[in-house]
């Protein structure tokens, strides 16, 4: 990567922070948009066909609710995704505006309208007073339904492309992300969890909204459990579809091809907890359809929690097919291509970077330019002393006692295939040996390395980097 | 000149390679269009939340003053998400054309980068909290705590788009890089207040010319109901745009005169100059507007409009020539290092096609368990000797092992298993170790 490197010392490669703002993003995104807009529009509908201003006012109040969230939370933590990847893989991020340059306009086209129409929507309820301003605005809400999950059904596209690339390398289109073999499993999946957990969050805020309503709460609880029940079975459906099909994503991505034992780990523990969190909402659904009054609101958190424990776990397969590559078979999580490899190998890292202070290794420098090589090829992924640390990756091979500098610089000749989640290491021989010692000498020191945002960027200050090729 | 001392060292990095989704031309085109619409929509969310504390303000001892703050505060919430989606367009064009120059000043002010996203979320749930409980807190300390949330919602809204213009100043200029150690240093590179001061007035002059339109409408200014005439809203209104677009001439100059040489050309005069003129023009009639009888304020309004669209658009232009300029040799530069790159790169990638047999030899294909496994001593798993004893005319052993290890030794790491590399390869790798393993 040839960009100043961002660098928080104890999060590593801020998949922590990346995932931390995408997890809430898409916590608040599949329920509160995607699930809750449609049935907040059938309920609106509803009463309107009906004639219940009970269910109406209901209506209103949760979308004041969702509104709120999601225009703020919500909004902000889907650019927030972008800024913290632009700022940890400039690399990856600016690959893909370039490739998918069409499908992320698209995105946000698709983005200004949902804007508009939840404002729109909410804003100009209470003056929708006749039954024709009725009409019209029950069909605001139904292009707001359609445009939320439009958005969702485009980004999962951006996601699945990155796991597998498919016959992009010659095509070079969006519709090839559309047909990767995940993508129809992966957008079923997400919509149903989209309803099934929506429908719970609408259930949540009926037990605020109707302490003295003892009608509309009754109405919006079957509807309700119907609604998780069918969403449910779909969701299983999905479910299982994403579970077959995993391995052949996986074998599609060379490097990856072997099912280690993380991801068989993985797989399993999907099962486990896709049977789990189905079963809580069943119990839900079932009670709300039978002894309504006597489910507890602090009942509906179970299955809330299930499901955010299910989803969580369902993101984290991205990053088991993902894990050398940004871009599978093309570049690397460290900013390396692929092609680059070998040639950087024979050349060094060093002698092509720009944020570094030595271009080539010497006995005097090899500590200094060790740290650089450890920003450049490591530092993506691992921490020095924190979370994901050299030091404890180390420690696990080698032990607490002395640890062999031969072996570990013949460990990083081979990485990419011990660990086959690690890309190759795109440097020489003299480059190994000096990350070797930095890590060697950062294990008696720990001193804590700072990224380019703190004590700025290390330049050379013998060549000119423009000499340079 | 500081700057020359430091062209020496500006950093000169490789872009990526692959093409632009779209010619340059057009995407530069698309950036300033594209810009132009979200800073509009960002001046009328921190010009308008201003406008907001101070009348509300003014409100404690008038009370006409706080119905004009609470109509003005619900278009605040609106503008303030429009500005935040109308952004996406810019940032993804300024991505493309400025690879470089933008992901290094974000990396540079890193934090303060990242600060955004939770500064922005407060502040739009403070804005909505401060709308929606207008009617609720609207007597004694109760009041006064209302008017505390715009107030501290208004500051955040004036420090989002500070850590913008740092980070837009800063890409401006490479060659001062390596001086800057963090947001608050960044600040010291180009000319980053009066940047800041100019965008400030801008949006209170806009949000002024805005206003002046928005309470001319009967509909509003009946919702309204605080007395006020449309006349005497009209007035108000466009009394802010004349002071804020007076004090531009302060800040314009100031800006102009502390750009720092690198990017300065005729151009830039060429553009600036006209729009200042026009400028001006602008603030004679805003100034004739405001002072002169009511019968006058009924006209004229959209052609107010067309003049401060046009004096936009040469600021917004020449802001971009600006840039451009400014940033010329260092593009150069980086495509050339660019280039040079590929070439090299290219180059050697013909001359060393890669060989399969090379990798293929036994002792290259063992060096995968070598970082492991010592002749005769224990690095991560036992030494091959041990692994020889167990193992002695049985290589179809090891393959099985190798394929899916177990777990055997109590007080060894469990070791990651080897079927990516095939039963073929393992077997050549067995046979490796047992024909070299010490007896
Ligand atoms: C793509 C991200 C990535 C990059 C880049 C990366 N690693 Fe790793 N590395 C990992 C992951 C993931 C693991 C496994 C973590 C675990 O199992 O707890 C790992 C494990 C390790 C281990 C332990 C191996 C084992 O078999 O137990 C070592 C040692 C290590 N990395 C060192 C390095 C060094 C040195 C570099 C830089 C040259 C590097 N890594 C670059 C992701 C990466
Ligand atoms: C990441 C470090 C690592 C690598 C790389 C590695 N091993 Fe191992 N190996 C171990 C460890 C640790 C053990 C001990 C495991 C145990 O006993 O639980 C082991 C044990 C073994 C054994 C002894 C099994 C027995 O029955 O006692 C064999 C054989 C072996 N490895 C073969 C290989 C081969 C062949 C390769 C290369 C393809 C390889 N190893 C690469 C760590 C590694």
């Amino acid at each position: 990567m040839d960009f100043p490197p961002y660098y928080l010392d104890h999060i590593a490669g801020g998949r922590l922070i990346i995932g931390l703002i995408a997890c809430l993003h898409v916590l608040i995104n599949h329920p509160l948009a995607v699930g809750a807009y449609p049935l907040l529009t059938f309920m609106e509908w509803w009463a309107h066909k009906h004639n219940r201003p009970d269910i109406d006012r209901l209506a209103y109040r949760i979308t004041f609710v969702v509104f709120i969230v999601t225009t703020s939370v919500g909004a902000l933590t889907g650019v927030g995704i972008w800024l913290s990847t632009s700022l940890f893989a400039p690399f990856g991020i600016g690959s893909l505006l370039r490739i998918f340059f069409l499908g992320w306009f698209a995105e946000w086209l698709v983005f200004i309208s949902e804007v508009v129409l939840i404002m729109w929507w909410f804003l100009s309820w209470k003056k929708a007073d006749t039954p024709e301003k009725k009409r019209k605005h029950i069909k605001i809400g139904l292009a707001l339904s359609i445009m939320s999950w439009l958005t969702m059904a485009l980004i999962v596209a951006v996601l699945g492309f990155m796991m597998n690339t498919g016959d992009w390398s010659q095509s070079r289109a969006f519709l090839d992300a559309m047909t990767a073999p995940l993508y129809l499993p992966q957008l079923g999946f997400r919509t149903a969890f989209a309803f099934m957990t929506g429908a719970v969050f609408l259930w949540f805020c009926t037990y605020f909204f109707t302490k003295k309503d003892a009608a509309a709460r009754a109405w919006m609880v079957e509807r309700l459990s119907h609604v998780v029940l069918s969403s449910m079975m779909v969701l299983t459906f999905f479910g299982i579809w994403y579970w077959f099909r995993i391995p052949e994503a996986m074998r599609a991505n060379q490097s990856v091809a072997l099912l280690s034992m993380a991801f068989v780990q993985w797989k399993d523990k999907f099962a486990m907890l896709l049977g789990w969190t189905v079963g809580a909402f069943l119990l839900i659904a079932i009670g709300g359809l039978t002894v309504p009054r006597l489910i507890p609101r602090w009942a509906l958190l179970i299955p809330t929690f299930m499901g955010i424990w299910l989803l969580g776990h369902f993101e984290r397969a991205r990053e088991f097919m993902r894990k050398p590559w940004v871009i599978a078979e093309y570049l690397y999580s460290n900013g390396v291509r692929k092609d680059e490899v070998r040639f950087l190998q024979s050349e060094g890292m060093l002698a092509h970077a720009t944020y570094v202070k030595h271009h080539t290794v010497t006995p005097e420098n090899h500590i200094e330019a060790g740290k650089d090589v450890f920003m450049i090829s490591c530092s993506r992924c691992h921490s020095t002393t924190g979370i994901n640390s050299v030091l404890d990756k180390f420690t696990r091979m080698y032990g607490p006692g002395e640890w062999n500098a031969g072996g570990m610089v013949s460990f990083l000749g081979t990485m990419h295939k011990t660990s086959t989640f690690m890309p190759p290491f795109p440097g020489n021989l003299a480059e190994k040996e000096a990350l070797v010692s930095y890590i060697l000498d950062l294990r008696k020191t720990r001193e804590p390395l700072s990224g380019a945002q703190a004590t700025g960027i290390r330049l050379s200050d013998t060549t000119s980097a423009s000499s340079k090729p | 000149m500081t700057s020359m001392l430091f062209l020496a060292n500006t950093p000169v990095p490789r872009d990526l390679t692959l093409p632009l989704p779209l010619p340059e031309g057009l995407l530069k085109t698309l950036l300033v269009i594209f810009f132009l619409i979200h800073i509009l929509f960002v001046n009328l969310t921190v010009g308008g939340s201003l406008l907001v504390a101070i009348f509300e303000f003014l409100g404690f001892k008038n009370k006409k003053y706080d119905a004009l703050a609470l109509e003005l505060a619900k278009t605040v919430t609106v503008n303030k998400s429009l500005a935040v989606v109308m952004g996406i367009g810019p940032l993804l064009c300024i991505n493309l054309v400025y690879t470089v120059q933008w992901y290094g000043a974000n990396a540079l002010t890193g934090h303060a980068w990242l600060l955004i996203i939770p500064l922005i979320i407060t502040a739009f749930l403070l804005a909505y909290l401060h709308k929606y409980t207008w009617h609720h807190w609207e007597t004694g300390i109760a009041k006064r705590f209302h008017w505390g949330l715009v107030l501290t919602s208004t500051l955040l809204f004036l420090a989002i788009p500070f850590v913008f213009l740092a980070n837009v100043n800063l890409m401006h200029f490479p060659s001062e890089w390596e001086k800057v150690k963090g947001f608050f240093s960044s600040l010291k590179v180009g000319n980053v207040f009066p940047r800041y001061f100019h965008f400030l007035l801008a949006s209170v002059a806009l949000t002024g010319l805005a206003g002046a339109g928005w309470f001319w409408r009967r509909i509003v200014v009946d919702h309204l109901d605080n007395g006020m005439s449309r006349e005497e809203l009209r007035r108000l209104f466009y009394q802010i745009a004349a002071l804020a677009t007076g004090l531009q001439f302060i800040a314009g100059p100031l800006l102009l005169f502390t750009l720092p040489a690198v990017g300065v050309t005729p151009l830039l005069y060429k553009i600036i100059l006209p729009s200042a003129a026009l400028g001006l023009v602008l603030f004679i009639v805003l100034l004739k507007k405001a002072k002169g009888p009511d019968e006058n304020l009924g006209y004229g309004y959209i052609r107010l409009c067309v003049f401060f669209s046009v004096v936009v658009l040469g600021m917004g232009s020449g802001r971009h020539a600006y840039r451009e300029a400014s940033l010329a040799t260092h593009q150069q530069q980086v495509r050339e290092r660019t280039a040079d790159y590929q070439n090299a790169l290219t180059a050697w990638n013909e001359a060393n096609p890669p060989s399969e047999e090379a990798e293929e030899t036994p002792e290259q294909l063992f060096a995968t368990c070598a970082a492991c496994h010592a002749p005769d001593s224990k690095l991560v798993g036992p030494p091959l000797r041990e692994i020889a004893a167990i193992y002695a005319g049985n290589p179809d052993g090891i393959v099985t092992w190798a394929m899916a290890p177990g777990k055997k030794r109590p007080d060894f790491p469990p070791m990651p298993p080897f079927s990516h590399l095939g039963p073929d390869k393992l077997r050549v790798i067995a046979e490796y170790i047992l024909a070299t393993a010490p007896k």
